[in-house]
Formats: structure tokens, C-alpha cells, sequence
């Protein structure tokens, strides 16, 4: 699905990243995880083509991506969610949502300027789509009301039901639980397991172990930019390395 | 399209009509000439308010595409190529129905370009130019794509003022009238012109342009391209996330909108029969961006009452030598106080507002 191979990005003499490579399986769930500082979210915005990289290379569904832009990975199925999260200021969640859907269909300017009946069917479904995806995150009720003016949690599941709505074939996640109280990481744990069963491929970001260790299949562990470990939960777990770099850190504070 | 779309549209309708005949019954029929005019200023803001509002990105350039718009089609239409006549290039266009011979006012031959085509010519002139100078400034966001736009308009103002071909600052005048549908069908022929006899018919050509203008774009947000648009407003980083091609959407927006400039500004010249440097100058850009600002950016109906009202009344001569002036006021104060559009206002509001402003 996505291959990393010696990825490295420089800010001037900082090595962000630095010569990292793993591949994310098809219907997998990857976590990578790391210190603050450790280059997870320069990691993402790399993957998700935000950031040039300075070397090395990501393969996604067997395309070399550098130098795409995002909305080129989008339409080859990656979609995103961002740690602060980025909503669409006076657009609701079902609007929000739709917006999700702009890759999955066609309408152009002339068209939509002159409502054409051939758009009509097509509204339909981009709107019957949004609204499942509302009802599958359990915010449907909120889907007139502006998203921005809902509670963090109810936004978070907005951001996540947009990039559902692209239909992607990997989902990235940035810190899906940050902020979240322990019963909305739960849910959340609930809800990217869900995503995993419909066949959607995730990788994820996240400082919460607990989120982590639950539902990744496998997790990455990067330090100053450097990939210290790869395997499973339960592997990583008991790494001396990891202990020491990540774990060790959290028992001194 | 939904109902409650229609309605305000045909309330609209029914308003134009009924000033139509009230101007006829109490022959104040002179109103309609402002009232035309403020119709096609109304189409440029309504233009803006899409980009500015909806995309979210500021152009403070726009009266230069409506100039560009109004002078090509002025100079076309009323420069002479009797001289040229011989030459191949003028033989082939002659050919091809697009010259007219006509006779000016002294009786001389005139050969010029004909208005159809030009008004076209001009208005894909202004299609050209914003997609080339689109490109690379929409790159900019904010306070640098403002600066960008204006300096756009500030060159485009200096070569209308130092063109000889464009008038120098007399501008152009003695631009036609054109027919813009023949008559047929027992329908008598519409012709864009300020002659006195032509008033009630071209007070109809601009508010049908207005509301057909206003119909398309009402329809444009509200549909998926619309959607995407707002999207970019919103968070540019996460629309592209998600598959949105934001820069080609700001340039098809941003052209969008230049080319109801344009319209406007070649409708206007022919209906007033000419057009000077005022017409590009810096000082119309800001007072379109107040109109949008005032009508609350993202409100296509705020933009177009405010619009249509504010010029009529500047029209009208009522702010005076103060007219610049005045546009510049309101801009500020709708900053300060009414970021969302002057018909925002609930007075309660307003010195909450107010309060908060005095504590920060």
C-alpha cells in the first residue's frame, strides 16, 4: 500500500527525518509513534505531499508520489485528518462532508452555474453518501449545524467522515485522540478498528499509548528522526531501546 | 431549483418592473438612467463577492478588467480603418462580416470594428489577461495578493491615461450603441444605447444581465464546485488534503469574476457611449471590494442590494465631492463594525460589539 524507502528531510541543518523506511501493509493498521520532536508529523506531511522531501522515496499503490501534489494523492486514495483540526469556516458538517466527496464527482462550473438535470443525480448521491458517513459517526444530528461551532469531539468525527467521504484507500490519521477525554479515545480506538474492517488501510500518528497498543498491527518508533524500532505492540513493548528512549522519558516525568 | 431560490429572484423581477412603471407614471423616467448604470456596477461586485467572499481571495484589480473590457470595445468600435483599408489583414476581417462602414458625425467614412465582435474580442481579451496574471499571483494569500492585484490595476490605469490609442485622459467617446438581438419574431430589436429613446429597454438589458448574472452565481455555490469553493476559504491545506485542485479553482474563479468585470464594463461604455481613465483608476477597485464588504462578503443578495443601492445613490451625486470619501468611510467602518455586511446589523449587536471593541 505506502513504502517508505530512506526518506530524509533537512531543515537547514536539522535532520527531521532522517533515513527512514517501512511499508504499511493493505488492511493494516500502522502506528508511528515517538517523543514530541521526533519527526512524526514532518513524517506525515512528507507522506502526504505538504513537504518536499530532501532524498529517498514513498511509493503509494505502486506510484512514486514525490513531487505530487495533494490533491493528486487524494484522487489516488489517500485522505487525511489533521492534529489541529482544519474544518470549513460558515459551511455545516453535512456541507463539510460533501466537500469530501469533490474527487468522487464531476460537476463543473458550467454546470453547477446552470443547475443542469444531469448534475441533479448527482447532488443526490454526494448527498446520501455524506449523510451515511454522518450516521456511521453518530453526528447525523448535527448535520445543519456549522462545524466549527461543534463540540472537539463531534469535530474530530466531522474531519474523519470528510476523509471517508473521498473514499480512500489509506487513511492518515494525525493524532486522532489528542484532546479527547479517555471514553472519546476509546471510541475513537472503536472507530478506526471499524474503518480498518471496511477495507481501508490506516496510519496513524498518536502520543496516546494506550490508543496505540489497543489497535495497531504494527507501530513504528522514531526518535530525532530516526526509525529505532519497528514491529508489533507487544514486540515494541518490551524493546529495551524503545523503554529507554520513550517509555523511560514518560517514567522520569 | 428550490423555492426559496426562486422567490427572492421573482420578488426581484417584480420590483424592476414596478419602478419601470412608476418612473413612467410619475415621469421621473430620468431615475432609470442611474438605475441602469447601477445594474451593471452591481454585476462587477456580484463577480467580486464570489471570489472575495465565497474562494476567499481579494482582488483589489477588478475595475481594471472592467476597464480593459470598456476600452478594447470602445477603441474597436470607433477607430477608423479607412486608412488600413488595403491592408490584407483589415480585407480578410472585412470579409469575415466583422467591419462596418458607418459615417461619423462630420460625414467622413468611418470603417471600424463591429460591436458584436468587438464586445466578444474584448471580453476574451480580459479572459487572457487574468488567466496570465491569475497564475502566478494567486500563489499569494492575503495582504500579498491584494498588493498584487493593485499594482495590476495601478498599470493598467497608468496605459489607459498615457495610451494615445486609449484617449489619454479624455478617454474614448462617439462609441455606438449595438443591437444586441435583432428583432425577430415580432419582437422588437434590443439595442444597448444611452439614447433617450432607448431608456426603458436598456434599464431592462442591465437588470436582466444583473439577474441572470445573480441566478448563475447563486446557483454556483450552491452545487459542488460552489461547495469546493467556500472549501478553500475555509482551510486551503485541508480542501487540497481531500482532493480539491485548489489552485486551478482560484484561477477558474478568479477569471470567473474578471469576466463579469468585463461584461459590465463593456456594456456600460456602449450604453454611455464612452469611458475615461476614471473608470480604472484604483479608487473604483477599493469602492467595489467596500460594496462587497458592506453587502457581508459571503452574501451574494447583501452584495447586490448594497451595491445596487450605494451607486445609485453615488450616481445620484448624493455623497458630493465627498464620493470617494465616503466609499473609504464605509469601508472602514464595516471593518469595525459590521465584518459580516452592513444588513447583518441587529442593534443589540452593534454595542455588544461595541462594548467588547472599548474593553479589548
Amino acid at each position: 500500500m505506502l513504502e517508505l524507502n530512506g526518506v530524509h528531510k533537512r531543515f537547514g541543518g536539522l535532520h527531521a527525518v532522517d533515513d527512514v523506511s517501512f511499508t504499511v501493509q493493505p488492511g493494516t493498521i500502522k502506528a508511528v509513534i515517538g517523543p514530541n520532536g521526533a519527526g512524526k508529523t514532518t513524517l506525515f506531511n512528507l507522506i502526504a505531499g505538504n513537504l518536499p522531501l530532501s532524498s529517498g522515496s514513498i511509493h503509494f499503490r505502486g506510484r512514486e508520489i514525490q513531487g505530487w501534489k495533494p490533491h493528486q494523492t487524494a484522487a489516488l486514495g489517500m485522505s487525511r485528518t489533521f492534529q489541529n483540526i482544519k474544518l470549513f469556516h460558515a459551511m455545516t458538517a453535512l456541507e463539510t462532508v460533501m466537500v469530501g466527496r469533490h474527487i468522487r464527482s464531476r460537476a463543473g462550473f458550467v454546470a453547477g452555474m446552470l443547475h443542469l438535470p444531469r448534475t441533479w443525480k448527482e447532488e443526490r448521491e454526494i448527498r446520501t453518501r455524506s449523510m451515511e458517513l454522518l450516521e456511521l459517526l453518530e453526528i447525523a444530528e448535527y448535520a445543519d449545524t456549522e462545524a466549527t461551532s461543534l463540540a472537539f469531539g463531534q469535530q474530530r468525527a466531522v474531519e474523519l467522515a470528510r476523509a471517508l467521504a473521498t473514499e480512500p484507500k489509506l487513511l492518515l490519521l494525525d493524532e486522532p485522540a489528542a484532546g479527547l477525554n479517555i471514553y472519546e479515545t476509546a471510541e475513537v480506538a472503536r472507530l478506526i478498528t471499524r474503518i480498518r474492517d471496511m477495507g481501508i488501510t490506516v496510519l496513524l500518528v498518536e502520543h496516546d499509548m494506550s490508543l496505540v497498543m489497543d489497535i495497531s498491527d504494527e507501530i513504528v518508533v522514531l526518535s530525532f528522526g530516526c526509525k529505532i524500532a519497528e514491529g508489533e505492540p507487544l514486540a515494541i513493548q518490551q524493546n529495551p531501546e524503545v523503554i529507554k528512549i520513550y517509555l523511560g522519558e514518560e517514567e522520569a516525568a | 431549483m428550490k423555492f426559496s431560490k426562486i422567490l427572492p429572484i421573482a420578488v426581484l423581477v417584480v420590483l424592476v418592473i414596478a419602478i419601470q412603471l412608476l418612473t413612467r407614471a410619475t415621469e421621473t423616467t430620468y431615475y432609470l438612467t442611474q438605475l441602469t448604470m447601477s445594474a451593471y456596477y452591481a454585476l462587477v461586485v456580484i463577480g467580486l463577492s464570489v471570489l472575495m467572499g465565497y474562494a476567499g481571495q481579494i482582488s483589489l484589480g477588478h475595475a481594471a478588467f472592467f476597464a480593459i473590457g470598456g476600452y478594447l470595445s470602445a477603441a474597436l468600435t470607433t477607430h477608423n480603418l479607412v486608412a488600413l483599408q488595403d491592408n490584407p489583414l483589415v480585407q480578410q476581417l472585412g470579409s469575415l462580416g466583422i467591419l462596418v462602414y458607418g459615417q461619423d458625425m462630420y460625414g467622413e467614412q468611418l470603417l471600424t470594428v463591429a460591436p458584436w465582435p468587438a464586445c466578444l474580442f474584448a471580453v476574451l481579451v480580459v479572459a487572457l489577461i487574468a488567466v496570465i496574471l491569475g497564475v502566478p499571483v494567486l500563489k499569494l494569500k492575503g495582504h500579498y495578493l491584494a498588493m498584487a492585484t493593485l499594482g495590476f490595476g495601478i498599470i493598467i490605469f497608468r496605459i489607459a491615461l498615457a495610451t494615445e490609442y486609449f484617449g489619454e485622459a479624455d478617454g474614448i467617446s462617439e462609441v455606438p450603441g449595438f443591437v444586441l438581438l435583432p428583432a425577430f419574431a415580432g419582437l422588437p430589436a434590443l439595442t444597448v444605447s444611452g439614447d433617450f429613446g432607448h431608456r426603458a429597454e436598456n434599464y431592462y438589458i442591465a437588470w436582466a444581465m444583473l439577474i441572470i448574472g445573480m441566478v448563475l452565481l447563486l446557483n454556483l455555490i450552491d452545487s459542488r464546485v460552489g461547495r469546493a469553493l467556500r472549501s478553500i476559504h475555509g482551510s486551503e491545506e485541508a480542501a487540497e488534503a481531500i482532493g480539491v485542485n485548489t489552485a486551478r479553482l482560484k484561477l477558474s474563479v478568479f477569471v470567473l469574476s474578471a469576466v463579469f468585470a468585463a461584461l459590465a464594463g463593456v456594456f456600460l461604455t456602449h450604453y454611455n457611449g464612452g469611458i475615461g481613465p476614471s473608470e480604472a483608476s484604483v479608487m473604483k477597485s477599493v469602492r467595489y471590494v467596500a460594496l462587497v464588504a458592506v453587502g457581508g462578503m459571503a452574501n451574494l443578495w447583501g452584495v447586490l442590494i448594497m451595491g445596487v443601492t450605494l451607486t445609485f445613490l453615488s450616481l445620484r451625486g448624493v455623497f458630493g465631492s465627498y464620493d470617494d470619501a465616503v466609499f473609504g468611510g464605509i469601508l472602514i467602518l464595516v471593518m469595525l463594525f459590521a465584518p459580516d455586511g452592513i444588513l447583518s446589523i441587529r442593534g443589540k449587536a452593534l454595542f455588544a460589539r461595541l462594548k467588547k471593541n472599548n474593553n479589548a
